[in-house]
């Protein structure tokens, strides 16, 4: 009986495991090795293995170049998704007080989750572009004269859409976290006299700490993966590891496509890699 | 004159929907009562709703131009055209097979997730070995770059000498992106789920099989309906994964950018609004199902309602 059940739990898993293997672990294995082809500069040559894709991207600045930049954007996003996301969790779990309010306005805040992303990025474009909401508003005011051309194609319309998309990312997480905060602490601090910022230093933001690890870590890992946004509100001019991968994926550059995400995979792993160490997810399950 | 009553009706609407907000969230904050940090929340909050639906409202404006209107205001006139030339493509760009294939692919991965994600949470419970190395896993699924997943499949089954299509290539890489919230909502369900009830079930001589359909399965039925909600909606969306892998079969997603790209016509407006509210449709509907398995489950146990959504 026994063997029976452990035998059991083997089959019930297998599905998963299989499918990860074969869709997740199988491309990654393919990518590798594409990253060990040997590439003349027009053609790939599979089974001819060579170092040379990856000495080429750490001898030359463009990889370094592109990996700070991705840093920097993901950075960036992170800082605005986080701070935004903290408040408007603090506003649904501590300032509405009815229930049902709170899962309404909970709701409303999530549902596009379960929409298209590509649709939402796609609806910047008639508000951003040189005959667009923001700038004929601004020019019909008479605030400025001449469209605004940063709006549009621009680092500022891809981390726009990464703020309108993935915000939401945050707040799911942290809403789980703050919303099992222990108000009696609260109150039990204010009864010391701690005031409404000690009370937020520390007590509610060490109590989110989970559920900022868990946001931080979906919001680093679509923001640095993005290659839809820049191709559809920049026009594909960014310096990000993904779209260069992505660039060079077009320009028929397998390898050194490949070589860039592989660096893009494994910076990804380490960083989600080391927040798991300090945060044990599965507990927050 | 049809214009000007448009805007009253609006107007009454959006007082009485800003009279009930008004009501429902004011008075909150540790700073009690309604201090200044509140009410600058509060903005914040509805500030955020407004950027968060405004543009897919624009879109959804937009997809009424005129015969002869552009991708941007000025409106030219009202018109149905562009909803009747997603039926009738007479230009380049037909979403007709596109959306039936992303609806196809959908319900696929929806019966895929819910199945594989159930026996992995039935598996978790057992306790198997490398369990850990499959949750990692599972979180590297979760965060592999999209491009890299798709990139590799279409490769790989290039050097088998295989074409992707909807049906292979882009049903596995849509796996790799509901499978992790599938298995963590199993995880979560699963783990608020009281051993007990199990050996209870075995003490009173249920088989095997007795416990998983009449103890088991109903009581986390409704997180198998979330992980369907998931399984469906994340693949009818997903754009990034299918990317190189749809082969000559491309799904909604994909063929919307690519008409952004080279041909775009208020037509791609339009069918952004009708998935949009198909999206909406199929959200509501899981909501008002789920709602109602609470409600039965409420009168059935006379417990209260709001205690299993507050911890949720």
């Amino acid at each position: 009986m026994e063997t029976l059940q452990r035998y059991s739990a083997y089959l019930q898993i297998s599905p998963l495991v299989l499918v990860l293997l074969v869709f997740l672990i199988g491309p990654m294995v393919v990518i590798v090795l594409y990253s060990l082809y040997r590439f003349t500069g027009f053609v790939t040559i599979p089974g001819d293995f060579t170092l040379a894709n990856w000495a080429r991207i750490f001898s030359s600045g463009t990889t370094w170049g592109s990996l700070i930049e991705t840093i920097r954007v993901t950075a960036i996003t992170w800082a605005i998704t986080l701070v935004l996301g903290f408040v408007l969790t603090y506003y649904l779990v501590f300032d509405v007080k009815l229930l049902r309010t709170k899962i309404l306005l909970f709701l409303l805040a999530v549902v596009p989750f379960w929409t298209s992303g590509v649709v939402r990025m796609i609806a910047w474009v008639p508000f951003l572009g040189r005959e667009g909401l923001i700038n004929r508003g601004l020019m019909g005011v008479g605030i400025t004269d001449a469209p605004l051309e940063f709006l549009l194609f621009s680092e500022f319309a891809v981390i726009l859409s990464y703020v309108h998309v993935f915000t939401l990312f945050m707040v799911a997480p942290l809403f789980n976290v703050m919303a099992r905060i222990d108000t009696r602490l609260v109150e039990a601090a204010k009864d010391q006299g701690a005031n409404g910022w000690q009370i937020l230093w520390n007590i509610i933001i060490p109590l989110s700490r989970p559920g900022i690890a868990i946001g931080t870590i979906f919001i680093v890992a679509l923001t640095a993966s993005d290659f839809v946004a820049v191709s559809i509100l920049s026009g594909g001019r960014a310096g990000t590891l993904a779209t260069a991968t992505f660039n060079q994926y077009s320009a028929i550059q397998h390898p050194y496509a490949a070589t860039n995400g592989v660096v893009l995979l494994i910076v990804l792993l380490l960083f989600v890699g080391g927040i798991m160490r300090l945060v044990d997810i599965r507990k927050q399950l | 004159m049809s214009g000007g009553i448009l805007i009253i009706i609006l107007a009454i609407v959006a007082g009485i929907v800003g009279y009930w907000i008004y009501n429902s969230v004011r008075g909150g904050g540790f700073e009690g009562g309604t201090g200044r940090g509140y009410w600058v929340r509060t903005v914040i909050f509805f500030a955020f709703l407004i950027f968060l639906y405004g543009p897919i409202v624009v879109i959804g404006v937009l997809s009424f131009q005129g015969p002869n209107g552009g991708l941007t205001f000025p409106m030219e006139s009202m018109s149905l055209r562009w909803f009747r030339e997603v039926f009738n493509p007479t230009y380049a760009g037909d979403f007709r097979l596109p959306f039936l294939r992303s609806i196809a692919l959908a319900l696929i991965l929806l019966v895929l997730t819910t199945f594989i994600s159930f026996t992995a949470g039935l598996a978790y419970r057992r306790g198997f070995k490398g369990a850990s190395i499959v949750f990692y896993l599972v979180i590297v699924s979760l965060i592999a770059p999209p491009f890299l997943i798709s990139f590799g499949l279409l490769q790989g089954f290039a050097t088998l000498g295989w074409q992707s299509s909807w049906w292979s290539g882009a049903l596995g890489a849509h796996l790799t992106w509901t499978l992790p919230f599938g298995v963590l909502i199993m995880f979560a369900i699963f783990s608020r789920l009281d051993m007990a009830i199990e050996e209870a079930a075995y003490d009173q001589g249920a088989t095997n099989w007795q416990k998983l359909r009449y103890v088991i399965i109903p009581i986390v039925a409704p997180g198998l309906l979330a992980v369907a909600l998931f399984g469906f909606t994340l693949s009818y969306d997903e754009y990034s994964r299918s990317s190189l892998v749809t082969g000559f079969t491309s799904t909604l997603p994909v063929e919307m950018v690519t008409v952004r790209g080279t041909a775009a016509r208020p037509s791609l407006y339009a069918v952004g609004t009708m998935t949009t509210i198909f999206s909406l449709l199929i959200i509501g509907g899981t909501f008002l199902a789920l709602y109602l398995m609470e409600m039965r489950r409420g009168l059935l146990s006379g417990g209260k309602l709001s205690d299993s959504k507050a911890a949720g």
